[in-house]
C-alpha cells in the first residue's frame, strides 16, 4: 500500500490518535486518567447504541432517523413511570425496548411500504413522541429509584461489575482482577480471530499483508490492553459498557456476515439491481428502521439509569450525535458504503473531543462549532477523495 | 453548390477502452436536411454530442467547422449561441411546468431576478403556431400528448433562434400520423432557409424527408448518398450501407451441442405500460426456447423487447400481463418479484450493467453472490469462505481480468464488468438464461469471450434468449431467430434461413403496414 492509500484508509484513525494526542497534552495527560476514560465511556453509552442503528439507515441509501431523540426519551419516560408504580423492573425493561421497537416498525411501516420519504416520517416522529413524552412524565422530571436498574444499566458511581475473583479469594485492593480477566479473555479472542483469518487467507491464497494485519491487531489490542488496565485500576467494568460491547459485537455481525446484512449494502449502492437479484428491498428498509427503534429503546433505558431518572427535554440532539458518528466514520450520504468500525471511531472521535474541550474549558458555544467543523470535514474529505479515484 | 453551413474533420473521439468515432467525416450544406442513419452504437449521436460541446473542446481530436470558422465549444451554451440546437430523443420536458416555463428554461426573458412572464408567454405562443400547436403556453406539459411535447421541443428550439436543429431520433414515440406531421413540418421549415440534421432508424422517414443521407457505421463515416432525385433512394439501398460489414470469424461456431425438449414457452403474452395502462408494449407475444438452444430476439430500441424479458422475469416490469407460461412443458404462475423469477430457475441479465445490474459500491465476489446468497449461507449467516471460493471459481472460469476478486466491480472494464453480470447470473443456476444485450458498450474481443461464455451455457443444457440490437451478433449467435417490433413478433426463422437484409425487410413491412 503505497503512503497515500494509507493515510487515505485510515485518515479518522490517524485524526484520532492526533486529538487524543492533543488534548493528553493541553490537559497535562488528565484525558488519559482512569477517571477520564471511564466518563468517555458513560457519556457516550447512547451514541454508540444509536449510531449502530443509525448506520443500517444509512446503509440503505444515506437515509437517517431524526426521530431517535424523541423515541429515547418517550421510551425512558415510560420505563420511570412504570418503575415510579412499582412495577417490576423487568417489565419496565421490557416495556422500552418494546415501544422503541414497536415504533421502529411503525415508522419502518411508511417508509418501506408507503415510500413516504424516511425524513419527513421520521421528523414527524421526532415531534410526536417528544410530546407524548411530556404527556406521560406531566412536565415533570420522575426519579428512578431502583437500584438493581441503576446497577445494571450503568447509572452512577457503584455501577460496576463487582470484582468476583477477588471476593472470591478474600483479597481486596486493585486493581480489579475480574475487569483484567474479562479484558485479558477479550484480547485472546480477537487475537484468535485474527490468526485463523489469516490462516484461512493462506489456504485460499488471497493476498494481504499479513505484517500489516498484525501491527493492526497488535495495536488494537494494544489500545484496549490501555483501555482496561486504566479501568481496573479505577474501578472496573462500568456495566454500561457490557451493553455497548454486546450491540457492537451484534452489529458488526449482521453487517459483516448475514445476508440481511448483505442486503443493506446492496440496496444502498443499487436497489434496482438489488431488487432484480430477487431482494425484497422494502423489506431491508423496515429492517433497518425496526432496528433503530429497538436500539433507541435500548439508549432510553441507558440514558435514563445514567441521569437516574428521566426529563422531558432528554434525548433532544441525540439523533445528530449518532448521524454524526456515522458520517464521520466514513460511512456514505449516498448509503452503500460504512462499517461498524469506522462508527465506532466517529463516535469516539466526537467524544473525545466533546470531553477534551470540556476539561481544557472551552466555551459550550464554541465547542458546537468545533463539531460542525469536524463533520463537514470528515465528508469534505470522503467527497473529494471519492472524485479523485473518477 | 450551396455553401457548406458545417464540416466536421477528421473527428476521432475514444472513450476508455473504445474508439466511438475514427477518423469522421462530415458535412452539411447551408438550407438542406441531413439525415445520419446507422446501427444502435454506430456513433451517431457520439458525433452530435462533439458538435454540440456536450463532449467539450479537447476531449476528441479534430476540427468543427460551421460558418466558415473553426469552433471550440467547451458547453452546450457555446453551440447554442451560434445557433446549433439539439433535440434530444428523450424529452427535456418538466411536467409540472407550462409549456412557456419549459420553452425558456435556462435561457429566461426578462432579467434573471425578475423573469418577465408577458415576454415569456407571449414569445412563446408565438413559436407554438410556428409549429402548428394551438395550445396556450400556459397549458401544463404533463397535459399534452408525447407528439405535441415533441413539438414543444422544436419551439423550444426555435426560441433559442437555432440556425441548425438537430434531430435525434424525432419520431421514435410518435405514431404514424404525428410522424408524418413532424417530417412535413421539417419541410417546411427548410423552405424558410433552416438547416437540421435527422438521426433516425426509420428508413422510409429518412427516405422523404432527408435531401443527402451520410450511413454511419462502427464509428466510421461509411458513405453519403444523395437523396434529391425525383425518385426517393430505396430503403434497400440505405440498408446496404448499414449493415454490409464483413463478417468473418466474429463468432465461435457452437458444435455438437443437442438441442432438447422445450423448456420455456410463453403464449400470448401481453403486458401493458405501468404508467400508461392502455398502452401495449407487448402485444400478444408467443414464443419457446428448447434445452441447449440459443434463441436470437432481434428488434430496434423501443420495440418492447426488453419489456418482454423483464415481465416474464417475476413482473418487474409492466402491468395487467396476461398470457401463459409453460416451464419444462408444466404451466406455472411466477408471482411478482424476481425471487419467485429465480425459484423458478429463470435468470434476466439486464441490458444496463451499471444502472441496475451491478452494485458498483461492491466488491466482485459479493455481486457473485448477490442473487443466490442461500447457496452460501446458513441461517441468514454467509459462510465467508465459501462465497470467496464461488467467486474465484467464476473469475477462473469466465477469464474475469482482476488482481483479486475482492476488487469493486465500478473499477473494472465494461467486458469485466458484464462477465461478473454473467457470472452473477450463473451462480444463481438457473435453467433459463434471458441476456438482454449482453455485449452492448464492450470492446471485440471482450465480446468474444462473452459469445464463448454463451456458447458454454448452450452446451450445458440451458436455455439462452439473447435480446440484441445487433443484427450480425443475432445472426452469428443465434439457432433460431425473433424478430421484434413495435410490442410484436413479426416473424420467426431459422439461423440458416435468415440475412440482414431479410430481417431489415419483415421489420419495415411491419412498421409500414401498422
Amino acid at each position: 500500500m503505497s503512503v497515500g492509500a494509507f493515510f487515505q484508509k485510515y485518515t479518522m484513525v490517524i485524526a484520532l490518535v492526533l486529538v487524543v494526542i492533543f488534548f493528553a497534552i493541553a490537559t497535562g495527560g488528565n484525558s488519559l486518567m482512569p477517571g477520564s476514560i471511564n466518563n468517555l465511556i458513560s457519556q457516550n453509552g447512547y451514541v454508540f447504541v444509536l449510531a449502530a442503528g443509525m448506520l443500517l439507515c444509512i446503509l440503505t441509501g444515506g437515509n437517517i432517523d431524526l426521530s431517535v431523540g424523541s423515541v429515547v426519551c418517550f421510551a425512558a419516560a415510560v420505563g420511570c413511570v412504570l418503575m415510579d408504580n412499582k412495577v417490576n423492573m423487568w417489565i419496565a425493561v421490557l416495556a422500552m425496548l418494546g415501544i422503541g421497537l414497536a415504533i421502529g416498525i411503525f415508522q419502518g411501516f411508511w417508509i418501506a411500504k408507503v415510500h413516504v420519504p424516511a425524513f419527513i416520517a421520521t421528523l414527524s416522529g421526532m415531534y410526536a413522541f417528544r410530546g407524548f413524552s411530556n404527556v406521560v412524565l406531566g412536565g415533570f422530571r420522575v426519579d428512578i429509584t431502583n437500584e438493581q436498574f441503576l446497577m445494571l444499566f450503568g447509572g452512577g458511581r457503584d455501577c460496576y461489575i463487582p470484582d468476583f475473583i477477588r471476593q472470591w479469594t478474600g483479597t481486596t485492593g486493585k486493581p480489579n482482577l475480574t475487569c483484567l480477566a474479562i479484558g485479558g479473555i477479550a484480547i485472546l479472542v480477537y487475537v484468535l480471530m485474527t490468526v485463523r483469518k489469516i490462516s484461512v487467507q493462506k489456504k485460499l491464497n488471497i493476498h494481504q499483508s499479513i505484517p500489516g494485519q498484525i501491527v493492526t491487531t497488535a495495536l488494537i489490542s494494544g489500545v484496549i490492553g490501555f483501555i482496561i488496565w486504566q479501568l481496573a485500576s479505577l474501578r472496573g467494568f462500568p456495566t454500561v459498557l457490557i451493553w455497548i460491547a454486546l450491540v457492537l459485537g451484534i452489529y458488526q455481525y449482521i453487517t459483516t456476515k448475514t445476508a440481511i446484512g448483505r442486503h443493506l449494502y446492496a440496496v444502498g449502492g443499487n436497489e434496482k439491481a438489488t431488487a432484480l437479484s430477487g431482494v425484497k428491498t422494502r423489506n431491508v428498509y423496515w429492517f433497518a428502521y425496526a432496528s433503530i427503534g429497538l436500539m433507541a429503546g435500548l439508549a432510553g433505558i441507558l440514558t435514563a439509569a445514567r441521569a437516574k431518572g428521566i426529563d422531558p427535554v432528554y434525548g433532544e440532539g441525540y439523533e445528530m450525535d449518532a448521524i454524526a458518528s456515522c458520517f464521520i466514520g466514513g460511512a456514505s450520504a449516498y448509503g452503500g458504503i460504512g462499517k461498524v468500525s469506522g462508527m465506532i471511531i466517529g463516535a469516539v472521535l466526537m467524544g473525545v473531543i466533546n470531553q477534551g474541550m470540556n476539561m481544557v474549558g472551552v466555551d459550550s458555544n464554541l465547542q458546537k462549532v468545533v463539531k460542525g467543523l469536524v463533520l463537514l470535514g470528515a465528508v469534505v474529505f470522503d467527497v473529494m477523495s471519492k472524485r479523485q479515484k473518477r | 453548390m450551396a455553401k457548406i453551413l458545417l464540416e466536421m474533420k477528421n473527428i476521432t473521439k475514444t472513450f476508455p477502452g473504445v474508439k466511438a468515432l475514427d477518423n469522421v467525416n462530415f458535412k452539411v450544406e447551408e438550407g438542406e436536411i441531413h439525415a445520419l442513419v446507422g446501427e444502435n452504437g454506430a456513433g451517431k449521436s457520439t458525433l452530435m454530442n462533439v458538435l454540440s460541446g456536450i463532449y467539450p473542446y479537447g476531449s476528441y481530436e479534430g476540427d468543427i467547422i460551421y460558418d466558415g470558422k473553426v469552433c471550440k465549444f467547451s458547453n452546450i451554451k457555446d453551440s447554442e449561441k451560434l445557433g446549433i440546437v439539439i433535440i434530444h430523443q428523450e424529452l427535456a420536458l418538466v411536467p409540472e411546468m407550462t409549456i412557456g416555463e419549459n420553452m425558456y428554461l435556462g435561457n429566461e426573458r426578462g432579467h434573471k431576478f425578475a423573469i418577465d412572464w408577458n415576454t415569456t408567454y407571449a414569445e412563446a405562443d408565438k413559436y407554438l403556431k410556428m409549429v402548428g400547436l394551438s395550445e396556450s403556453s400556459k397549458t401544463q406539459v404533463k397535459d399534452i400528448g408525447t407528439g405535441k411535447q415533441q413539438l414543444v421541443e422544436i419551439a423550444k428550439a426555435l426560441a433559442k433562434q437555432a440556425k441548425l436543429l438537430i434531430l435525434d431520433e424525432p419520431t421514435s414515440s410518435l405514431n404514424e400520423e404525428d410522424s408524418r406531421a413532424l417530417l412535413d413540418l421539417m419541410l417546411g421549415f427548410k423552405k424558410q432557409g433552416m438547416t437540421m440534421i435527422i438521426i433516425s432508424h426509420k428508413l422510409n422517414e429518412v427516405a422523404y424527408v432527408a435531401d443527402t443521407i451520410t450511413v454511419v457505421r462502427d464509428g466510421a463515416t461509411i458513405e453519403t448518398i444523395d437523396n434529391h432525385g425525383a425518385e426517393p433512394v430505396s430503403e434497400e439501398r440505405i440498408i446496404r450501407g448499414m449493415v454490409g460489414r464483413e463478417m468473418t470469424n466474429r463468432f465461435p461456431k457452437r458444435e455438437g451441442v443437442a438441442i432438447g425438449s422445450t423448456m420455456l414457452e410463453v403464449s400470448h403474452w401481453t403486458v401493458h405500460h405501468p404508467l400508461y395502462p392502455e398502452r401495449k408494449v407487448v402485444d400478444d407475444v408467443s414464443m419457446y426456447v428448447r434445452k441447449g438452444e440459443v434463441v436470437g430476439i432481434y428488434g430496434l430500441m423501443g420495440a418492447g423487447r426488453t419489456e418482454l424479458a423483464m415481465s416474464i422475469f417475476g413482473q418487474t416490469y409492466g402491468t395487467n400481463i396476461s398470457g401463459e407460461l409453460k416451464i419444462d412443458g408444466k404451466p406455472v404462475k411466477i408471482k411478482k418479484g424476481a425471487d419467485d423469477a429465480i425459484r423458478h430457475k429463470i435468470a434476466y441479465v439486464t441490458e444496463d450493467r451499471k444502472g441496475n445490474g451491478l452494485v458498483l459500491s461492491q466488491s466482485i465476489k459479493v455481486n457473485t453472490s448477490l442473487a443466490h446468497l442461500d447457496a452460501i449461507s446458513r441461517h441468514m449467516v454467509i459462510d465467508g469462505d465459501k462465497e470467496y471460493a464461488v467467486a474465484e471459481e467464476y473469475r477462473k472460469k469466465l477469464k474475469t481480468k482482476t488482481p483479486t476478486v475482492e476488487q469493486l466491480v465500478g473499477n473494472l472494464s465494461g467486458g469485466n464488468q458484464q462477465k461478473v453480470l454473467l457470472a452473477k447470473w450463473m451462480f444463481a443456476e438457473p435453467d433459463i438464461m434471458l441476456l438482454d444485450e449482453p455485449t452492448r458498450g464492450i470492446d471485440v474481443g471482450a465480446k468474444y469471450e462473452i459469445y464463448c461464455i454463451i456458447n458454454d451455457l448452450a452446451a450445458a443444457g440451458k436455455s439462452v434468449v439473447m435480446i440484441s440490437s445487433e443484427l450480425p451478433e443475432v445472426l452469428g449467435m443465434s439457432d433460431r431467430i425473433y424478430i421484434m417490433n413495435e410490442g410484436k413478433f413479426v416473424g420467426e426463422m431459422k439461423a440458416e434461413d435468415a440475412t440482414q437484409e431479410n430481417i431489415m425487410a419483415l421489420i419495415l413491412q411491419s412498421g409500414r403496414g401498422a
